[in-house]
């Protein structure tokens, strides 16, 4: 982190992070919500280019801001609704919905007090990026889990089709 | 590497600066004479029948997802291609059945019909 700048865009980030946040719950109309929801993403990806994580910056962007939410668009796309302005409309939760958010936040909260937030020697090397650090762990250490990813990706693929396209029942 | 973000902050702050500006001082010079015609959606081509929020095909859905999956498969590949040089032959071998398992899936969509358009 150098110099003065760092708060100033953290601040920044996390305004504009949390306001389209809310906004995403906010809003009446779903398809605006989907829209601040890509802002929120957008956000993040500004978090991570703060702590210096490029990789992950460009992943969130290019899957989240970039896929995710094209996904999520046409998935509202799908559903069949009457007014659209009155489409994301605020429930009755009140209570329940303020009991989960205070412990969530009482969760969170206390995992980062109670953490031990150790910088990692690697961390202060200069390093150019951090994508060559994660193709070498990616391709040797981790290449199961890698692997298994594919497949993962293979298996939301079928079943997608399998849900869009039914079973065909051989004669 | 913060600098190097720098130069992407100043990029995006100039493109929103361009458009913020050009909308502003187009605002505030142009005149303001509104008439029915003039406020209607669209001022030529035909006139929406019906509602316009409709249900829309699964097609466009199916698209989407496997547009996804191989995003996903692209982020995966970055890293990869970015130390080619460095990494072990193996490496080249791993990648080629981490495709080759998604080319599987996209055989299946194939398949299916599902990237048809009927």
């Amino acid at each position: 982190m150098s110099g003065m700048a760092s708060p100033v865009i953290f601040w920044v980030l996390a305004v504009v992070t949390v306001g389209a946040g809310l906004a995403v719950a906010l809003t009446r109309n779903i398809v605006h919500s989907a829209l601040f929801l890509v802002l929120t993403f957008i956000g993040t990806a500004g978090f991570f280019m703060l702590l210096e994580a490029d990789f992950l910056a460009a992943v969130q962007i290019l899957i989240y801001a970039g896929g995710v939410s094209v996904l999520l668009v046409f998935g509202v796309m799908l559903t069949r609704h009457g007014n659209i302005k009155l489409s994301n409309p605020l429930n009755r939760y009140k209570i329940t919905g303020g009991i989960v958010a205070a412990l969530l936040l009482l969760l969170t909260g206390g995992l980062i007090l109670y953490s031990e937030w150790e910088v990692s020697p690697e961390a202060l090397r200069e390093q150019e990026s951090t994508v060559s650090a994660i193709a070498v762990s990616m391709l040797s250490e981790y290449v199961i889990p890698f692997e298994a990813a594919a497949l993962l990706l293979l298996v939301a693929l079928i079943g997608a089709v399998l849900l869009a396209k039914g079973v065909k029942h051989s004669k | 590497m913060l600098e190097q973000f720098t130069s992407i902050g100043i990029f995006i702050f100039v493109g929103l600066g361009f458009a913020v500006s050009s909308l502003l001082v187009a605002w505030i010079v142009r005149p303001k004479r509104p008439n029915p015609l003039k406020m209607s959606t669209y001022e030529c081509g035909l006139e929406t029948r019906g509602r316009t929020w409709i249900q829309f095909k699964v097609s466009y859905f199916l698209y989407a997802l496997v547009f996804l999956v191989f995003d996903v498969e692209v982020v995966f590949l970055i890293p990869w291609a970015v130390e080619f040089l460095k990494l072990p032959w193996i490496a080249f071998i791993e990648m080629f059945i981490f495709i080759g398992i998604l080319v599987v899936g996209l055989w299946y969509v194939w398949k299916e019909g599902a990237l048809e358009w009927k």
